[in-house]
């Protein structure tokens, strides 16, 4: 772990340190951001496609559970109630910044039904021989930010965080079917992107 | 040869077929519908080749999950500052 040195051992488990939150301990403050804020940190940056809007959000999510931590009924884990925080205030940013709008909640339509066939090729290789590297990490990466903002919230919640739909529509105030249809697109807009690679 | 455009009454289209996968994928879709899309498929190469490139392309956004999430240390350091936390700003790893 690099940056800033801080024990996590001082706290022996997740109820430990919560104790500790709530008895505004600073090493407990310490304790949570070194633990938890590298995924904030991702979560927001690939909702918001900005570095600077992505720092605002973790400032604000960790100030904001600090302030709140009384309210925590410690039904979810720590983590997962600090995501929740982080996406309402990424959705918060998305507001404040919103340019367009898609009309996403429609029912699912495949133009002409041959359109998302458009970019078929035959895939040959299996999914071990597209180990990680970063090449197509990288593609991916800019492939899930192409997303538009609706699609993309969903998707990095549902696929990459591995929140449940059930969840992911609890984090982002939408429905279980809003959340589907969304997720159904995303999943084919980015297999459109990616499907070159797999030849 | 089985029609691959009509080989069940349900699931009598490919785009019909699209609609469902998403459910087949997540391991929702009843075991009737399950049949049918995978007697579509095995027919299809249209459809199983979206099939295919759809699961590689959740295979390597899965693979993101295992990737240790990285902070920068400029904004870890600020991060600190801001929640007060200076004194812990100072203790870079190592030192």
């Amino acid at each position: 772990m690099t940056g800033i040195k801080i024990d996590l051992d001082i706290y022996p488990d997740e109820a430990a340190l919560i104790q500790g939150l709530k008895r505004g301990d600073p090493e407990a403050c310490a304790c949570m951001i070194k633990k938890f804020a590298p995924r904030v940190y991702a979560i927001a940056i690939r909702m918001l496609n900005d570095p600077n809007d992505a720092e605002e959000v973790l400032q604000e999510t960790f100030i904001s559970a600090c302030k709140n931590i009384h309210r925590f009924e410690e039904r979810s884990a720590l983590n997962t109630w600090l995501h929740r925080i982080a996406t309402n205030a990424a959705l918060m940013h998305l507001r404040k910044h919103k340019h367009r709008e898609l009309s996403l909640d429609d029912p699912i339509e495949i133009q002409g039904g041959d359109d998302v066939y458009r970019e078929v090729r035959d895939a040959t290789l299996a999914p071990d021989d597209h180990a990680m590297n970063s090449e197509i990490r990288d593609v991916l990466e800019k492939a899930i930010a192409s997303l538009p903002e609706t699609l993309r919230t969903v998707f990095i919640l549902r696929e990459v965080e591995g929140y449940s739909t059930e969840e992911t529509a609890n984090m982002l105030g939408i429905s279980i079917s809003a959340t589907k249809v969304r997720l159904h697109r995303a999943r084919l807009r980015l297999r459109e992107i990616l499907a070159p690679y797999f030849t | 040869m089985m029609n691959p455009h009509n080989p069940h009454a349900s699931l009598d289209t490919c785009q019909e077929v699209l609609i469902h996968l998403n459910d087949y994928i997540d391991g929702e879709l009843s075991p009737e519908l399950c049949s049918e899309l995978e007697a579509h498929l095995a027919v299809c190469e249209n459809c199983r080749v979206v099939f295919d490139t759809l699961n590689k392309t959740l295979y390597l956004v899965h693979q993101l999950r295992n990737t240790p999430p990285q902070l920068p240390e400029s904004v870890e350091y600020r991060l600190f500052v801001i929640m007060n936390l200076e004194e812990y700003a100072s203790r870079k790893k190592g030192s």
